[in-house]
C-alpha cells in the first residue's frame, strides 16, 4: 500500500453556527485518481478551500507524506506541490497564453537592469508542455481569450503540471463544457496521473467521474459516506450514495407510473 | 462566448502529432493574418492612426499658421509632453486596474513643497524636490494601501484625495503666505545642481546650426525663434520607453497585466497583486511631483491652481491610447499618441483661430470614439468578435 501525499484526517470545518464539514478523512496517492463526488451543499467547496490552504481546518490535521502540516495561505500550498486548479478563476483571458503559462514565476534573463523576461523561452516551453499534454498550441502569443474552456483548463493543468506539482487539485473542471471539451480534459486527467501526479478530482458528475477515477470518496451534507475502490462499486451505485441520485431514480420510477397509468 | 472560429480541440491522436516533423512545419490550424490585421489588434494603433488623422487635418487648415514652424511645433510638443509624462505611467497604473483621480492635487501640493520651502524659508530648490518625490511617495502609498485594503474602488478613494490634497495645499499656502501664487523659483534655478533636469531647452547647438542653415525662422540677431527642445519632451520619450520596456519585457509587467487582467486568477498563480497596485499607486503619485517640478522650475511660479483636471486629461490620454478602462489591456505607447492628439489638437485649436471652447466638445467626443474603437479591439483580441 502506497502511502499518501496529501491527506486529511478526521477534518471538521465550522463557520460560526454552520458545520461545512464533520469528520472527513480522504487520502490522495501517487499516480492515483481520486474523485470527490457529492451534490451542492455536500461541502465540496470548503474541501477543496481547506486542501488548497484558503480555509484552516478547525478540527483534525492535513498530512503530506504522512508529516502533519499547516498551510498558511494558497501560495505555501503551492509551494509544497498542491496545485490548485480553480473553475474560471485560472487564467487571464487578455493575456497570451506563454504569459499565463508563466504568470507569477516568469523566468528572466539578463542582468541588473537589463533582467528581461526569456520570451523564447517561455514561447517554447508552452508550446511543448501543452503538447506534452495533448493540446497543440497554435500560437503562444495569441490571448487566451481564443481559447476553448478546455483548454484553457488544460492550460492552467500543464501549468501545475510544469511547475512541479505532486497533488492536482480539479475543482469542477468538466462541469462547463460540453462532452467533446469535457473529454479532452479528461483525457489530460488521465495523463498527468500516467506522469504519477496525485491527482484530486471534484465534480458533481458521475460520467465523467467513473471513467477516470480509481477511489471515489462521496460526500453528502459535510460528512463522508465512504470511500470505494473502483472495482467495488458500479455506476449506478456511486450515483445513488450522492445526494439528489436517489431522488433521480424516484422521478424516473413516478414518471413511469404516471405514463402507464 | 462564442468560439465558431476556433477550430476543435485536437481529437487527433496525441502521439502522432507530437513528432518532430508536425513541430517544424507550420501549424495548419493558424489562419493566415494579414500583417496588416495583426497590426489592427495591436492596442495603440488607433491612436497612431488618430495622431495621422489630426496631422492631416491641421496640414490642410492650418499649414501656413504657423503652426508647423520650428517654434508652432516645440509649443504643441511641451504641451504633449508634460500630459504625457502622466499619461505613460498613468497607462501602467489602469492597465493595473486601477486609476488615480487625486494626482491633478497631488500637481498643486508638488508644487507648493518645492516653492514654499525654497522661496519663503530659504531652503535649497534641489532639497525641496526630493522632499516633494518622497511626500508623493508616501501620497501614493497611502492610496494604494487604502484600495487594496479595503477593496474599495479607485474612483472613490482618489476623488477623497482630490479634494483633501486640493484643500490641503489652499489651507496650508494662504495660512504660510497669505496667498495662492508664489513666484520667484527662476533665480534659483541657473544655480540649483538639479535644476536643469527639470528646466530650460536641449540640442540648442543643433537649433542653431538649423537656423544658420536657414531651415528654421530666427531672430534678428540671428538665434533661431525656438533656441531647443523642451527637456520635458525627452521626459515624455524617455518615460514611455521605460514604461513600455516594464509592459512587455520584465516580470513586474507581466504582473501588471495580470493584477488588471483578473487579481484572483494573478493572486491564485502567487503574483503579489497587492504590492504591484501600491507601486504602480507611488509611481503614479511621484509622476505627479515631476510634472510639477517640469511647470514650477519652467515657469517660475507655483500657483494653487496647478494642475486643474490633469487626472482627467491623463485619463483620456490613456483611453485614446487603447487602454481599457477595465484594466488587463493597453499599452504606453499609445498613451503616448493620446498625449500627443491631444496637444496637437489644443495648439491647433488655437492656430486655426478656432472658439477654444470648441477643444472640449472635441475631447469628449474624441474618448467616446476611442472606448467604442476598444471595445471593438477587446472583442477582436479575445477572438470572440
Amino acid at each position: 500500500m502506497t502511502e499518501a501525499v496529501l491527506a486529511l484526517e478526521h477534518v471538521s470545518k465550522f463557520f460560526g453556527t454552520v458545520i461545512a464539514l464533520r469528520d472527513v478523512s480522504i487520502a490522495a496517492k501517487a499516480g492515483e485518481v481520486l474523485c470527490l463526488l457529492g451534490d451542492n451543499g455536500a461541502g465540496k467547496s470548503t474541501l477543496i478551500k481547506t486542501l488548497s490552504g484558503v480555509h484552516k481546518p478547525s478540527e483534525g490535521k492535513i498530512l503530506i507524506d504522512g508529516t502533519p502540516v499547516i498551510l498558511d495561505s494558497p501560495r505555501d500550498a503551492l509551494d509544497r506541490g498542491i496545485a490548485t486548479v480553480f473553475q474560471d478563476l485560472a487564467t487571464v483571458p487578455l493575456m497570451s497564453i506563454a504569459r499565463n503559462f508563466f504568470m507569477g514565476r516568469e523566468p528572466t534573463t539578463g542582468k541588473g537592469p537589463f533582467r528581461r523576461l526569456d520570451w523564447d523561452y517561455m514561447c517554447e516551453t508552452t508550446r511543448k508542455e501543452m503538447k506534452d499534454l495533448g493540446i497543440d498550441v497554435r500560437d503562444p502569443t495569441q490571448a487566451v481569450g481564443t481559447l476553448s474552456g478546455g483548454e484553457r483548463q488544460c492550460l492552467a493543468i500543464a501549468r501545475a503540471v510544469h511547475f512541479g506539482a505532486r497533488v492536482l487539485i480539479l475543482d469542477e473542471p468538466t462541469s462547463a463544457l460540453g462532452v467533446h471539451q469535457a473529454s479532452v480534459v479528461l483525457r489530460i486527467i488521465v495523463r498527468a496521473r500516467a506522469r504519477g501526479l496525485a491527482v484530486i478530482f471534484i465534480t458533481h458528475n458521475v460520467h465523467h467521474a467513473y471513467p477516470v477515477a480509481d477511489e471515489f470518496t462521496i460526500l453528502n451534507r459535510g460528512r463522508s459516506i465512504g470511500t470505494f475502490h473502483k472495482s467495488d462499486v458500479s455506476r449506478d451505485a456511486v450515483l445513488e450514495m450522492m445526494a439528489g441520485g436517489k431522488e433521480l431514480v424516484d422521478l424516473e420510477a413516478e414518471l413511469k407510473a404516471a405514463s402507464a397509468a | 462566448m462564442n468560439h465558431q472560429d476556433v477550430p476543435a480541440t485536437p481529437a487527433v491522436p496525441i502521439e502522432s502529432s507530437t513528432s518532430a516533423a508536425m513541430l517544424a512545419r507550420r501549424d495548419e490550424r493558424v489562419r493566415k493574418v494579414s500583417r496588416w490585421r495583426q497590426l489592427m489588434v495591436r492596442p495603440e494603433m488607433g491612436a497612431i492612426a488618430g495622431t495621422i488623422l489630426v496631422f492631416i487635418f491641421f496640414l490642410i487648415v492650418a499649414g501656413d499658421s504657423g503652426m508647423f514652424s520650428a517654434k508652432g511645433m516645440v509649443n504643441f510638443l511641451e504641451v504633449s509632453a508634460q500630459l504625457g509624462i502622466l499619461a505613460a505611467i498613468a497607462a501602467l497604473l489602469m492597465i493595473g486596474g486601477e486609476f488615480d483621480l487625486s494626482v491633478g492635487s497631488m500637481i498643486a501640493f508638488s508644487s507648493m513643497v518645492i516653492a514654499i520651502p525654497s522661496i519663503v524659508w530659504g531652503w535649497p530648490l534641489w532639497a525641496c524636490i526630493l522632499l516633494a518625490f518622497a511626500l508623493s511617495a508616501l501620497v501614493g502609498f497611502i492610496n494604494g494601501l487604502i484600495v487594496v485594503r479595503t477593496g474599495l474602488p479607485s474612483f472613490i478613494v482618489t476623488l477623497a484625495g482630490l479634494f483633501v490634497l486640493r484643500g490641503l495645499t489652499l489651507a496650508l499656502t494662504r495660512g504660510i503666505t497669505n496667498r495662492t501664487q508664489v513666484s520667484g523659483i527662476n533665480e534659483l534655478v541657473a544655480t540649483d545642481p538639479i535644476g536643469h533636469f527639470f528646466s530650460g531647452v536641449v540640442f540648442e547647438n543643433f537649433f542653431q546650426w538649423m537656423g544658420k542653415m536657414g531651415w528654421i525662422a530666427t531672430r534678428p540677431d540671428g538665434l533661431p525663434l525656438a533656441q531647443g527642445m523642451p527637456v520635458s519632451v525627452l521626459w515624455w520619450i524617455g518615460l514611455t520607453a521605460f514604461a513600455t520596456w516594464i509592459l512587455l519585457r520584465t516580470r513586474f509587467g507581466n504582473w501588471i497585466f495580470a493584477t488588471g487582467g483578473d487579481p484572483v486568477a494573478a493572486r491564485n498563480v502567487g503574483v503579489p497583486v497587492a504590492r504591484v497596485k501600491i507601486l504602480l499607486f507611488m509611481a503614479m503619485a511621484m509622476t505627479g511631483t515631476l510634472f510639477a517640478a517640469i511647470q514650477v522650475l519652467d515657469s517660475g511660479s507655483a500657483d494653487t491652481l496647478r494642475g486643474t483636471q490633469k487626472e482627467f486629461e491623463a485619463i483620456i490620454a490613456v483611453v485614446v491610447g487603447g487602454t481599457l478602462l477595465t484594466g488587463g489591456y493597453g499599452s504606453a505607447v499609445g498613451a503616448s499618441f493620446g498625449a500627443l492628439i491631444f496637444g496637437t489638437v489644443q495648439m491647433g485649436i488655437f492656430y486655426t483661430g478656432v472658439d477654444t471652447d470648441w477643444f472640449k466638445v472635441f475631447l469628449g467626443i474624441m474618448v467616446l470614439v476611442a472606448v467604442l474603437f476598444n471595445n471593438y479591439v477587446r472583442k477582436r483580441v479575445t477572438g470572440s468578435r
